[in-house]
């Protein structure tokens, strides 16, 4: 039953954002009916076809663990979410498409997740200032989604759009712009499902395919070790 | 001609504080949100100036800057347009930003809001009925009908904040009330919560395992309706397939079981911030003020009793008693007049710098804990409500602290209130409010360790 290999993927997003009808609608195939605040972390698990319809086709266990919160907690607040962002695999980030506060803290949640070793008591050492070449070094696969889709006139679409595909870019990461009471933006063979599809098989090649038995050091060991010790990262 | 100069230095001075109201719930409140409603900005902005302009004429009072005439004027519009604030415009724009978050009522918006002010009306006057505020000499739709209730509801705040803040402050201060939290505390409360989210993981993987075989094998999702279907299912139930509902229960109990230690392990962290902190020097400062904070608390509660019990109400206020106790008992002698000004100046201008400032801390925290982003604009209003209520209430009772010739114009402008009743109406609350927040955290202090006991 649970003899399958799982990774573990992270939900970050500004409160409200929806994140829980988001992970909700990924594992569950429906609508969540009742939203409410999630407090602490939940999680939920999708199963996934990595590389469907080829003879390497292999079932694998995606946990997505929905951390809530807000950017501007308090540290101990940060402290205590800190124990959840171990040893993860990918990041989806999730912002608001009629918020823009949500798309700029996206930096300050992707820098709170990367950089949890930095500090032991969870306080950021770059002060939250976003700096590109940490996103360029990063191993770990990031996904953006944006959400409330619908919510926004067809008139200033086009504008919202272009905000976002700078966002994605600059994260270095593939975009999608949904909503998640519609499942018809996440139907089976759409361009949407085709990008979360790929998203979730980078992920799983990154965790299971790219090393030769040893395991990858996270985003800070490689900040301690300073890039010395990663000869056994190369492919064959 | 003077009339006009001071006008403009009103005006001035009214521009500036919409403009410090406006930064303030910029850079403050709505920190993390995003403004698309300028409205709420422009009316939370306008309440707080008005309200900053009331102390600022109660200040001119005491200095005696501008023309008497002309400051009665002034006394009067700015009240004037307050109470409009107070009771029209912001109820209305409370129900109206409600109203549109509920998806049913989207369309009436406007009428519906209507009906909700309305009911409000209602209530607020109703209000006025069971306390003796006033002398019947009054019409219905004098200043004094207003203001009255808009009082009672303030100086109840006022009380409940003060009572609460009275006791809570010596309690967050000292750091005898601390408890000890170490590092291998909070790692093993950690590490139940990553048991029991793992826990929560491998139950969902069983029931996504599951649903995906029924799935590909095309069976049809029947659950056990009914008396009967229970009782079927009990003996014909696959051997393949589980009971899902009763996992789901077991997953839903464990979820709940995850955000208590969540929260468990949040005020760890907390404790022990607060412990490293009250090792710094600032961290001993406010011990230290802690203690003096505890005794002032408890002069306050005692002073309360006593007014209640002998039903006294203080006639003079503290700096003429000040005055007169260092004339008559220490024989110093010095220039009345002169020092009686400056000395009501300096003790108004603190109590109104200190009641302001932490009316604002205490709004913008509790902003950041309970607004959410569709809430926030109705909580936004909601708090300038309240503060608009807080600082009216604050103009009635200061008067009490006011030597006699400069308390005239309030009772002037305010007409006949019974200005004794919202004192002892305050001595009532604040004593209610102090002893409940007392035992309040005696509870909270007492269950915390138990639960860590229980590990």
């Amino acid at each position: 039953m649970a003899a399958l290999d799982r990774v573990k993927v992270l939900v970050l997003g500004d409160s409200g954002v929806g994140k829980s009808s988001l992970v909700h609608l990924l594992c569950q195939n429906q609508v969540l009916g009742n939203p409410s605040w999630t407090v602490g972390c939940s999680v939920d698990v999708r199963i996934h076809d990595y590389k469907e319809g080829t003879p390497e086709e292999k079932t694998y266990y995606i946990e997505l663990w929905d951390v809530g919160g807000s950017v501007g907690s308090a540290s101990s607040v940060k402290s205590t979410r800190a124990v959840f962002y171990n040893s993860i695999n990918g990041i989806i980030l999730i912002h608001d498409l009629t918020n823009k506060k949500s798309s700029q803290n996206l930096y300050r949640w992707s820098l709170e997740a990367l950089n949890r070793d930095a500090a032991p008591t969870g306080v950021l050492v770059t002060n939250g200032d976003y700096d590109r070449e940490q996103f360029a070094d990063n191993q770990i696969p990031l996904l953006v989604i944006g959400t409330k889709l619908d919510q926004i006139p067809e008139t200033k679409r086009n504008e919202v759009l272009t905000r976002t595909a700078f966002l994605a870019e600059d994260f270095n990461a593939e975009e999608i712009n949904l909503d998640c009471t519609n499942p018809r933006y996440l139907a089976a063979g759409s361009s949407n499902a085709v990008k979360l599809s790929r998203f979730f098989d980078k992920v799983i090649e990154k965790r299971y395919y790219l090393r030769d038995g040893n395991q990858i050091p996270s985003f800070s060991d490689r900040k301690r070790f300073g890039g010395g010790a990663l000869k056994t990262l190369h492919y064959d | 001609m003077s009339f006009l100069i001071d006008s403009g230095i009103m005006v001035t001075s009214q521009v500036l504080f919409f403009g410090f109201g406006w930064l303030f719930f910029m850079r403050q409140l709505f920190k993390d949100y995003e403004v698309r409603q300028y409205v709420v900005q422009v009316v939370f902005s306008v309440t707080f100036a008005f309200s900053c302009t009331m102390f600022e004429l109660i200040i001119f009072e005491i200095l005696g800057v501008l023309n008497s005439s002309s400051r009665y004027f002034h006394w009067k519009l700015n009240l004037c347009v307050i109470l409009l604030v107070l009771v029209f415009m912001v109820p209305f724009y409370i129900g109206y930003f409600v109203v549109s978050n509920i998806r049913l009522l989207h369309r009436q918006r406007l009428l519906f809001a209507c009906v909700v002010w309305l009911t409000f009306m209602y209530f607020f006057w109703k209000l006025g009925d069971p306390f003796p505020i006033l002398s019947p000499k009054h019409g219905i739709l004098s200043i004094e009908q207003l203001i009255s209730r808009v009082g009672v509801i303030g100086v109840t705040l006022m009380a409940l904040l003060s009572g609460f803040g009275a006791v809570n402050c010596p309690y967050t201060y000292m750091s005898y009330f601390l408890r000890n939290v170490t590092d291998a505390d909070i790692l093993a409360l950690e590490r139940r919560l990553l048991q029991t989210i793992d826990m929560i993981i491998s139950k969902k993987k069983r029931m996504a395992m599951a649903h995906r075989t029924m799935f590909q094998k095309g069976e049809v999702h029947n659950k056990p309706t009914g008396f009967w279907g229970m009782i079927k299912s009990v003996t014909t139930s696959a051997p393949g397939s589980e009971n899902l509902s009763l996992i789901q229960q077991e997953v839903d109990a464990l979820e709940e079981l995850s955000r208590q230690l969540f929260l468990e392990t949040a005020d760890l962290h907390a404790t022990k911030e607060r412990i490293e902190y009250s090792k710094t020097f600032k961290g001993k400062y406010f011990n230290f003020l802690g203690y003096f904070f505890s005794i002032y608390c408890v002069w306050k509660i005692f002073m309360a009793t006593i007014n209640i019990v002998f039903d006294r109400v203080g006639k003079t206020d503290p700096v003429t008693r000040g005055i007169e106790i260092t004339v008559n008992y220490l024989g110093i002698q010095f220039d009345v007049k002169f020092w009686s000004q400056h000395i009501s100046f300096i003790l108004v201008g603190i109590i109104i710098v200190t009641s302001i400032r932490g009316l604002l801390i205490t709004l913008t925290k509790f902003f950041y804990a309970i607004s959410s982003s569709k809430s926030s604009n109705v909580i936004v209003l909601l708090l300038a409500q309240i503060m608009g209520m807080y600082f009216v209430s604050s103009v009635l009772l200061i008067r009490m602290s006011m030597p006699l010739e400069y308390r005239t114009i309030i009772t002037e402008v305010l007409g006949e209130l019974q200005f004794n009743f919202y004192h002892r109406w305050f001595d009532v609350i604040f004593l209610v409010s102090a002893l409940s927040s007392i035992l309040f955290l005696y509870l909270a202090h007492k269950q915390a360790p138990e639960k860590h006991m229980a590990l």
